[in-house]
């Protein structure tokens, strides 16, 4: 097996699952209606396929992602990635960390910001309203969450409306959720392991 | 759904007659599937081999491990005092393997997921929970996590609006 990828990355690592993927062939309606399976789209991730042995809590988690992800309006595509990011950091979660960096660069045009973040954490070379918002979403995801008041009062002096902060706190706890089943259910590997 | 009758705009102490009700309801739609996630963690068709009983415990236990008092109060009233203990972070399951695997994991999982290994999954296979229960009890964990989030995020808008 090749090795476990420990250092932040934005490359998009293999993900390995730790509990046997539901099988398509032998999957529940239930399971198949939660992960949206479709004569059209079988090409169903190991990711998925392991959420799948909880298929009434998939259902509501994936328009639930998608939504605080893509939804128009309110915060930036790429300042939302941001918050993900910022979670995924603190909580180590490899993967996660890799496929929202990578998304924020391609929305940006701009590797400057992730890789100092990967680099220099908190003290990361960013601009004013960045460095809000990687504050705030970095406290949030502690436990307990360290944010207070003060963080919160950075975030509107640096420019965020409250539309805006309402979609910081989505994105950034959302990722709470996320990296406790990605960082905990599987491996970020390199590449595919050779049988 | 009434979004200002949800779970988290309650803990939040975000009323209909608040200055950020109109911020809300411009997500209504992610206010209202963060209530039904809470009822599909929480109170499952099917819970598999994690009762509701259960479930509203350990959703107590992380609630308090996050020093969320209000979350943990209305994690408590779901309970049926059947699994009591399992709220009580000075509990660590006895002489219960079972309970004592799973109460380990939320532990890490609640408050250091960053530590987590492939060893931690192989204890609870170990006791013999299975890997249906495995990734419900995840979901569990990482959903009360998020709430726990949403909940903090929304108390401070509301403190400088």
């Amino acid at each position: 097996m090749s090795e476990v990828i420990k250092e932040l990355t934005t490359v998009i690592p293999y993900w390995q699952p730790r509990v046997t993927p539901v099988e398509l062939e032998t999957a529940t309606e239930e399971q198949l209606e939660a992960m949206k399976v479709t004569v059209s789209n079988t090409g169903i991730g190991a990711y998925t396929l392991v959420l799948a042995h909880d298929p009434e809590t998939l259902s509501e988690r994936t328009p639930l992602f998608n939504g605080i992800m893509y939804s128009r309006g309110g915060l930036s595509r790429a300042e939302t990635e941001m918050g993900a990011v910022a979670a995924s950091v603190v909580n180590r979660c490899i993967y996660c960390a890799a496929v929202h960096s990578n998304r924020y660069n391609q929305l940006t045009k701009d590797e400057t910001v992730m890789d100092s973040i990967f680099a220099s954490g908190e003290d990361a070379d960013l601009d004013p309203r960045q460095k809000a918002i990687m504050n705030f979403a970095s406290k949030l995801s502690q436990c307990p969450s360290e944010a207070g008041k003060e963080d919160m009062e950075r975030l509107v002096e640096n420019g965020l409306g409250m539309d805006e902060v309402l979609d910081l706190i989505l994105s950034a706890s959302l990722f709470g959720w996320a990296n406790r089943l990605m960082h905990v259910l599987g491996d970020s590997l390199p590449q595919v392991p050779q049988d | 759904m009434d979004i200002f009758e949800t779970v988290a705009a309650k803990a939040a102490g975000i009323a209909a007659a608040s200055p950020l009700a109109s911020v809300l309801a411009g997500r209504q739609d992610l206010l209202e599937l963060t209530e039904r996630a809470h009822d599909a963690a929480l109170r499952p068709k099917q819970p598999g081999g994690l009762s509701h009983s259960e479930r509203s415990a350990l959703a107590c236990r992380i609630a308090k491990l996050n020093n969320e008092s209000v979350l943990a109060n209305h994690y408590e009233n779901l309970m049926d005092g059947n699994n009591d203990a399992v709220a009580d972070t000075g509990f660590h399951g006895g002489d219960n393997a079972r309970l004592k695997a799973i109460l380990r994991h939320t532990d890490l999982v609640t408050v250091d997921p960053k530590e987590a290994v492939e060893g931690d999954i192989a204890a609870l296979k170990a006791v013999g929970i299975d890997e249906p229960d495995i990734v419900r009890l995840s979901e569990l964990i990482a959903y009360v996590s998020y709430q726990i989030r949403v909940v903090a995020g929304l108390r401070l808008m509301a403190a400088v609006s």
